[in-house]
């Protein structure tokens, strides 16, 4: 098999879970800080269906794993969306730095 | 008994949900006594789960039933659940934390929450994912369990939709908890592509076997990470921020649970996963777990205690004081680890510390629960969590002053309290260890956090009483104080049985290796 090699799907997975980890750290719009939330996630998808393809082709266990993470994924945006929305109506704005009411 | 028989607790949780769940569908209309029958019913599924659990675990060590791993699949391939007796005693844990929570919030559900089924099926279902995190052996189960207990927690935080503070503290836990978890499941990611195996026993025997020149590369970092997001669970420092925020801004019942439920799953994953996957990694110069493990720990207790005393809000404090607790509860978890040097670990030798932590989870469990009885009292009558609603709380309710007291004792760690009793396991473990300065640093922290619970105790005792209208304690809230009172007391004054029975919840872990 003349295939990509794996290092190279590792490091896509590791570039995109750091552009994630970034936009989640950086960005101060929460509906961005869920995008990069799931380039988190999809990095992690990716990396555990690339392990299975090299190293255990015979088993199923990461392209299992995969398919848990993007029910989770789904999941996880839909309460999120649900507590962003309740956010805007009640102080008409997403921005995670203004909403800062709890001082000691 | 077959093998689903093992999983009754957690089948008597479900069911009560969605009995629970249809009842409020029913109903529709959002009546007091309604709000209390619901109550009466998740109590019932709580302590009919927590009778189920104890009747599991007598039948297992009377041999009757062999606790074993289960959800096997014939080839042996993929165990998803342990049932050992370390998951035995969190399953009591969880049971406990939901059946003293369901009482605590009867009074608040009543009064300020609009959807009340909703909230105690909600709790039960947070209840089963505290069992599920406690014994998954597998990383599937594990991350799955973690982010069942992760969204019931954020649901709940957030449950006071209207009001901006619990929706401020909702929108925090979940951005901070999501990205933990995305953090560690890329951790998860690592290993399985170094191990070829998504299960726990499966990693460590890869481990030993695998070339470390190799395998290195993958698994340190993905230790760091998995201890991130496990981190954040526990919250500890410096993965705490999320915590002050959704402690105030939840409603009172739920951070009540926010201190003790996932805490304590999250500890039960930490052992699980350092213990059975990387005995490996205690022992590995420069970059063991350890190390790191001593480090943030020293942070934890030190920053918790150091912030608590710049504290206005009871339950912003409480949230510090759970941060420092937590720094305390992982020296148990540091010293199980040394065992590990020298060739394979024997039981005796390394269950002090986990004995330890165990015992304080469990006193800790009462101590929390019986303050947040007294706040939510205090709350209830005066409509205020700052300190200084707690001033000449003696005139006011002597009762409930001097029941804070005993709990403010336990925290502190002083005897005859189940505070101290754990305490003394964990350090003294860690002395075993020859550990002694990170023994003598929780000591020193000790004797910090007595300037801010002396406080709490200080306003209640000697500074005038705002009002003097008597503070009115319903009977649920009564009765958390007073079965937290007793065993605060009694797992101080009767420790044998309760050291002995924490000491058999390890065994059957250690067994496995």
């Amino acid at each position: 098999m003349t295939a990509i090699p794996l290092s190279w799907w590792v490091s896509v997975a590791t570039a995109l879970f750091v552009i994630g980890l970034y936009a989640t750290l950086t960005r101060k719009n929460a509906i961005a800080v869920l995008i990069g939330l799931e380039l988190m996630l999809n990095s992690a998808n990716i990396n555990f269906v690339a392990f299975n393809r090299y190293t255990t082709p015979n088993q199923v266990g990461g392209q299992i794993f995969a398919v848990f993470v993007i029910a989770i994924a789904a999941a996880e945006a839909a309460v999120a969306l649900a507590i962003i929305i309740a956010t805007y109506r009640r102080s008409a704005t997403v921005d995670v730095e203004d909403i800062d009411s709890m001082k000691f | 008994m077959n093998t689903f028989m093992l999983l009754l607790p957690e089948t008597l949780l479900l069911v009560f949900a969605f009995v629970v769940f249809t009842l409020d569908m029913i109903w529709k209309t959002r009546e007091g006594n309604q709000a209390n029958t619901l109550a009466v019913i998740t109590l019932i599924g709580a302590l009919s789960a927590f009778v189920a659990t104890i009747f599991v675990w007598a039948q297992a060590n009377s041999g009757a039933v062999q606790l074993a791993v289960i959800a096997t699949d014939p080839d042996g391939q993929v165990p998803m659940l342990a049932m050992d007796s370390f998951a035995m005693f969190f399953k009591v844990y969880a049971t406990l934390t939901v059946a003293l929570v369901g009482l605590l919030a009867t009074d608040y559900v009543r009064e300020k929450i609009q959807f009340p089924g909703e909230f105690y099926a909600m709790m039960l279902l947070a209840g089963l994912a505290l069992m599920l995190v406690a014994s998954s052996t597998n990383l599937v189960m594990i991350f799955l369990a973690f982010e069942f207990l992760s969204i019931t927690s954020y649901l709940l935080t957030g449950y006071l939709r209207d009001n901006a503070f619990s929706i401020e503290a909702a929108l925090k836990y979940f951005l901070y908890g999501s990205v933990a978890s995305a953090v560690m499941l890329f951790g998860f990611s690592l290993i399985y592509g170094a191990t070829g195996t998504l299960d726990l026993h499966g990693i460590a025997e890869a481990l030993i076997t695998a070339d470390p020149t190799i395998t290195h590369v993958l698994t340190i970092p993905a230790l760091a990470l998995i201890i991130v997001g496990l981190g954040f669970k526990i919250a500890l420092v410096p993965f705490h921020q999320w915590s002050p925020e959704a402690y105030q801004g939840a409603p009172t019942p739920v951070t009540a649970f926010l201190s003790v439920g996932p805490k304590a799953s999250g500890f039960a994953l930490l052992v699980r996963v350092l213990i059975i996957a990387f005995p490996a990694f205690a022992t590995v110069a420069n970059s063991n777990w350890v190390l790191l493990l001593t480090g943030i720990s020293i942070l934890t207790m030190t920053f918790g205690n150091v912030v608590a005393m710049w504290q206005k809000d009871i339950k912003r404090l409480f949230a510090y004081s759970s941060i420092a607790q937590v720094g305390y509860m992982l020296i148990g978890v540091i010293a199980i680890a040394p065992q590990f040097i020298g060739g394979t670990p024997t039981v005796t030798g390394w269950a002090q510390g986990l004995n330890g932590l165990l015992l304080f989870l469990f006193g800790y469990l009462f101590t929390n629960l019986g303050s947040f009885a007294i706040i939510l009292a205090v709350e209830n009558n005066t409509g205020s969590t700052d300190i200084d609603a707690y001033n000449g709380l003696i005139k006011r309710s002597p009762y409930l002053a001097s029941a804070f007291v005993i709990f403010l004792l336990s925290l502190i760690g002083i005897p005859p309290t189940a505070g101290f009793m754990g305490k003394l396991l964990v350090f003294g473990a860690a002395v075993e260890q020859q550990m002694y300065v990170l023994a003598a640093i929780g000591v020193f922290n000790s004797v910090i956090s007595l300037y801010y619970y002396f406080g709490i105790a200080r306003k209640m005792f000697f500074s005038p009483a705002q009002e003097d209208k008597p503070i009115h304690v319903s009977g649920s809230l009564n009765t958390v104080v007073a079965v937290s009172l007793v065993l605060v007391l009694a797992i101080a004054i009767f420790a044998q049985p309760f050291i002995t029975w924490v000491s058999g919840s390890t065994q059957l872990l250690a067994s496995t290796f």
